[in-house]
């Protein structure tokens, strides 16, 4: 039996703004505990929140940017709950005025395009911290985030594979970081995400009972997360079980989702609209004006890309899906290096290192004038590529100016063909077998032969040249 | 015609974490009961063409600048808790 997967995320944003949603507290993230709370967002009686005009507009930001609809008239709403992150005892979010509705969010996967519904943006506050003592039995509560403006971007179930879900999250997390609105950190928890996954006999229009997927911290693992939850719906539905509708956890130690809690019933959270807000009338006017701040999205730019550069979709692809990087490599074309040359550094060595040390390009050294400089250096032959190598490491671990660091180091390439000449027909005359080889046809050999010529050069003789004179020196 | 049931009391007043006898289960399903039937005067109104009441006040708009102010000093921010360590607020355990 074949069956359909259902997906649907629900990702919360925090946005960026200087102070809370409602209050005029820092939204600093790193700040000692319980140093950014006031009167309004720890929820004492008698106080008013006030709404941050700047969270509006970033909500209406992004809901353009991910084709919404936005709401002519808006408003907040209580969701009453009791948990110590939240001390008011209710959060405010909105209910049925959403700020956006009806968007679509277009992915690409192994090649095909789709677009993904977005059902609803809305905005609410974020809550506090909690953190659990497993060995002493109390939780400690630190008030600084809440009250953090978040966006809650809730998709259509449109997503069918766990590989679609994770070029959403790609998408979705370029868009807000384009459009300046979150810096989507999941380390710092400024973007999280939860999944709901069902399966369904294939072909049928009604949907099966969902799992819902928790502690997926990074799109690795909901990636992962999902594609577990998938395998084990598959086979308890096949082994004639029920799935039964439950909150599961990702355990990423071992690789498997496990129960964290059945549903029972709908969760109870007595909506009603918040009497200490008055509503919202978004106008026309005011609508075009956030339109306007829209920048170049991920799929423009790649277009740009594409055209002005020349690059190959997938280079364009690759180069634009974080902002960070898409104007890193502008930058760098800016200052005259090859625009071919820089996106292979940049999606080969610089993404190299970048994931290997775990590290954002703004935690490195390096700056789009000293690529620009190391790119020419290897365009005008003053280095080899093998030298720049080295070079690389330099500028990303200490930085500074690669002619200089060249300079040196006494790194610049050897092209002077009477002193290349000179290695290669020592070299020659120390490797009689090589030379037979090379005369029975074996044109490894001539591999063999650079190598060595390098090891004498410490690697910084010109490789053509070194080529070209082996292969002169052998016939002659 | 019954309102609202002794389970239903129940429940909200779990909702609402608050513990009540059997007895006051009783008297708060008859004075909620009331409160129910006094409130529903309101359905003889024909509200068909009318949209749903929000806020009393006919403003709409109310919002401020993007502004840092002053916090509270974390030592009066915690004056309320009913205990506290290391700057947090510390309460029970609660693992989901």
């Amino acid at each position: 039996m074949k069956f359909d997967t259902v997906i649907g995320l629900e990702v919360h944003a925090e946005l960026k703004t200087d102070t809370k949603i409602f209050c005029n507290c820092s939204t600093e993230f790193g700040a000692p505990a319980n140093t950014h709370t006031c009167p309004v967002c720890l929820g004492h009686p008698g106080v008013l929140p006030v709404l941050n005009q700047r969270a509006v507009e970033y909500a209406m930001k992004a809901s353009l940017a991910l084709n919404c609809e936005i709401a002519g008239e808006t408003k907040f709403d209580r969701k009453n709950y009791f948990y110590p992150d939240s001390p008011k005892a209710y959060q405010i979010s909105q209910f049925d005025k959403p700020i956006g509705e009806n968007g679509s969010l277009e992915i690409e996967v192994d090649g095909y395009k789709k677009n993904i519904g977005i059902t609803r943006i809305h905005m609410e506050e974020d809550a506090g911290k909690l953190t659990h003592d497993e060995y002493d039995d109390h939780s400690l509560v630190d008030f600084n985030r809440v009250g953090t403006p978040l966006i809650e971007i809730v998709s259509e179930p449109d997503i069918e594979t766990p590989e679609e879900a994770y070029a959403y999250l790609e998408k979705l997390k370029a868009v807000l970081q384009y459009t300046e609105v979150s810096d989507c950190k999941m380390e710092e928890g400024s973007l999280r995400c939860d999944a709901n996954i069902s399966l369904k006999p294939a072909g049928q229009e009604e949907f099966g009972t969902k799992t819902e997927l928790k502690n997926l911290n990074s799109f690795t693992n909901v990636h992962k997360g999902l594609a577990y939850e998938e395998k084990r719906q598959e086979q308890e539905l096949l082994s004639g079980g029920d799935i039964l509708q439950e909150t599961r956890r990702w355990d990423d130690a071992k690789k498997e989702t496990t129960l964290m809690r059945v549903k029972e019933g709908s969760d109870d959270y007595r909506y009603f609209p918040e009497p200490d807000l008055v509503s919202l009338h978004i106008n026309e006017d005011w609508k075009n004006d956030i339109k306007a701040t829209i920048p170049e999205l991920p799929d423009a730019r790649r277009e740009r890309y594409m055209e002005e550069f020349d690059l190959p979709a997938y280079d364009a692809g690759v180069l634009t899906q974080s902002k960070n990087m898409a104007d890193f490599f502008q930058e760098t074309i800016n200052e005259g290096a090859d625009a071919k040359q820089s996106a292979n550094w940049l999606m080969g060595d610089v993404n190299g290192y970048l994931n290997s040390n775990d590290m954002e390009l703004a935690d490195t050294e390096l700056t789009p004038s000293s690529l620009a400089k190391l790119v020419t250096l290897i365009d005008k032959g003053t280095i080899s590529s093998k030298i720049a190598k080295t070079v690389f490491t330099d500028l990303m671990e200490q930085g500074g100016d690669p002619e200089q660091i060249v300079q040196d180091k006494g790194l610049v390439q050897i092209s002077d063909e009477g002193e290349l000449k000179q290695i290669v027909d020592k070299v020659l005359e120390n490797n009689p077998q090589s030379i037979e080889d090379y005369k029975n046809g074996k044109d490894k050999a001539i591999g063999f032969l650079v190598g060595q010529v390098m090891k004498e050069t410490k690697g910084k003789a010109n490789p053509q040249m070194v080529n070209q004179l082996i292969v002169d020196g052998m016939n002659a | 015609m019954e309102r609202i049931t002794k389970d239903q009391v129940k429940h909200v007043a779990h909702l609402a974490r608050l513990s009540i006898t059997e007895e006051e289960v009783d008297t708060f399903t008859e004075q909620l009961d009331n409160i129910i039937e006094f409130a529903e005067q309101l359905n003889e109104l024909d509200t068909e063409d009318v949209e749903p009441t929000t806020h009393v006040l006919d403003i709409h708009n109310v919002l401020r600048k993007d502004e840092q102010r002053p916090s509270l000093d974390r030592e009066d921010a915690l004056k309320n808790a009913p205990d506290q360590e290391d700057g947090q607020v510390k309460v029970p355990s609660v693992l989901e």
